[in-house]
């Protein structure tokens, strides 16, 4: 099935594959030049996810790896909106996260990092965006973590994004950050990106979103590639 | 391309995936208590089709084996048809996803039906995406099959491709119903990947 064709990947937002400071990407970023597929071929639709894939508590990462306490740091909710180029939003497409806990520590058999886990965090959550695009998660603040780069590197605090968009092409794996953290101007994965589009990645506080006495509201609004309206004018 | 209406807002840029995205995106897999809104299994015994399995590795620019990359698998059912087409086969949503650290030589590997043809001059294939700890953005890749090669041969994508590297995007028929596909992200052989 095809949908509408969309605008090209905005190589100029985009990091690079090999980047010298991030080493290990010198081993494992393509060298050779993309091959520019037909426009037409973005118009791929991708896969649909339904609600039947999911837990009750897949979106509340304080409770769904609870096994006899609340888990320990502070309680953040993680709200925004999947939209696309043209400012339109994306309803009914899977977000799926991942972080550490509250000390750094990631759950992950391979983190050695010398930080406790905590046994009523888990660390993964997804869900569904409603009619409007909107997705929310609660869960707690993740911890930064040193991860081996090069002296002293610690990457700021940030919860991995997984996201699908309605067509094969638009398939996104990002990074979300916490404003004001000053690793950000020391971690190679975020410098990578190039600056004028760095701080898309950066969610805002949002004392709307804050619920009173219990969490910290952040927002963090998702913009995938979009119809190329122009195309779709005509074809239609 | 002729410019639509200028954007209103700019795209989100990719980050890598990390080595620590197993108990999120692959938990059953690597056998955390979560579960995979996708696997390995992508076909039942029940799906019509032919079915195969196809396993590969991914190289790094040393020659290495990767243990800490996500491949995903999207595709048209045996009649074509992608999962949300009318008429495909309700049974097959036709996308998977496998991590490459759990199996000792760092295999990653799909059961699934061979793909029927889409459309005009496009041979039967399975879109594939790329994703690993130290690649900034995911890379998308095609699997063809060497026992295809007269509808190879019309394919517009692979048409696009320099003939000396088209050979990098065959699954090779290593056995019944088994293809190897192996992706090399440098090198000599590197493998063959799209701006889509
Ligand atoms: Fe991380």
């Amino acid at each position: 099935m095809t949908g509408s064709p969309l605008n090209p990947r905005d190589w100029s937002s985009q990091p690079a594959y090999i980047d010298s400071a991030y080493r290990s990407t010198a081993l494992r970023g393509p060298t050779r030049s993309l091959i520019p597929a037909k426009p037409a071929l973005s118009a791929l639709a991708g896969p649909v996810f339904g609600h039947d894939l999911l837990g009750e508590l897949d979106s509340n990462l304080t409770l769904n790896g609870r096994k006899d306490n609340d888990p320990l740091g502070e309680r953040i909710i993680v709200t925004g909106r999947v939209l696309d180029e043209n400012g339109r939003p994306l309803p009914g497409t899977l977000v799926e996260i991942w972080q550490a806990n509250s000390a750094g520590r990631y759950i992950h058999k391979v983190d050695q990092h010398a930080a406790p886990l905590d046994p009523n965090f888990f660390g993964g959550g997804r869900c569904i965006t409603d009619g409007e695009g909107r997705y929310r998660f609660l869960t707690i603040k993740p911890g930064a973590y040193p991860w081996g780069n090069h002296v002293n590197a610690w990457r700021p605090n940030h919860i991995h994004f997984s996201l699908f968009g309605h067509h094969f092409a638009t398939r996104l794996v990002t990074q979300m950050y916490f404003p004001g953290d000053p690793l950000l101007l020391l971690d190679p994965i975020f410098l990578g990106v190039p600056e004028k589009s760095r701080n898309r990645m950066v969610a805002t506080f949002s004392i709307d979103e804050t619920q009173e006495g219990y969490a910290l509201g952040f927002v963090f609004d998702i913009v995938l590639r979009g119809a190329n309206e122009t195309l779709w004018e005509t074809h239609r | 391309m002729s410019a639509g209406k200028p954007a209103l807002l700019g795209q989100t840029p990719s980050q890598t995936v990390g080595p620590y995205f197993a108990y999120g995106l692959t938990p059953q897999q690597y056998g955390y208590a979560f579960s995979s809104i996708a696997g390995s299994t992508m076909a039942e015994a029940s799906t019509p089709g032919i079915h195969i399995r196809i396993e590969g590795r991914v190289f790094d620019g040393r020659g290495d084996a990767v243990n800490d990359a996500m491949i995903e698998l999207w595709q048209a059912d045996s009649n074509g048809h992608y999962a949300r087409d009318h008429g495909a086969n309700s049974l097959f949503r036709g996308f998977g996803r496998c991590g490459t650290g759990t199996h000792a030589e760092s295999k990653f590997w799909f059961d699934t039906v061979k793909p029927g043809v889409t459309g005009q001059r496009q041979a039967p294939h399975i879109n594939v995406t790329v994703m690993m700890r130290g690649l900034l953005l995911h890379s998308f890749s095609r699997i063809y099959f060497d026992d295809e090669s007269s509808a190879n041969v019309t394919d517009e994508v692979l048409s696009c491709v320099p003939e000396d590297r088209r050979h990098t995007l065959l699954a090779r028929r290593v056995a019944d119903g088994v293809y190897r596909f192996d992706i090399h992200m440098q090198g000599d052989q590197e493998t063959v990947f799209f701006d889509l």
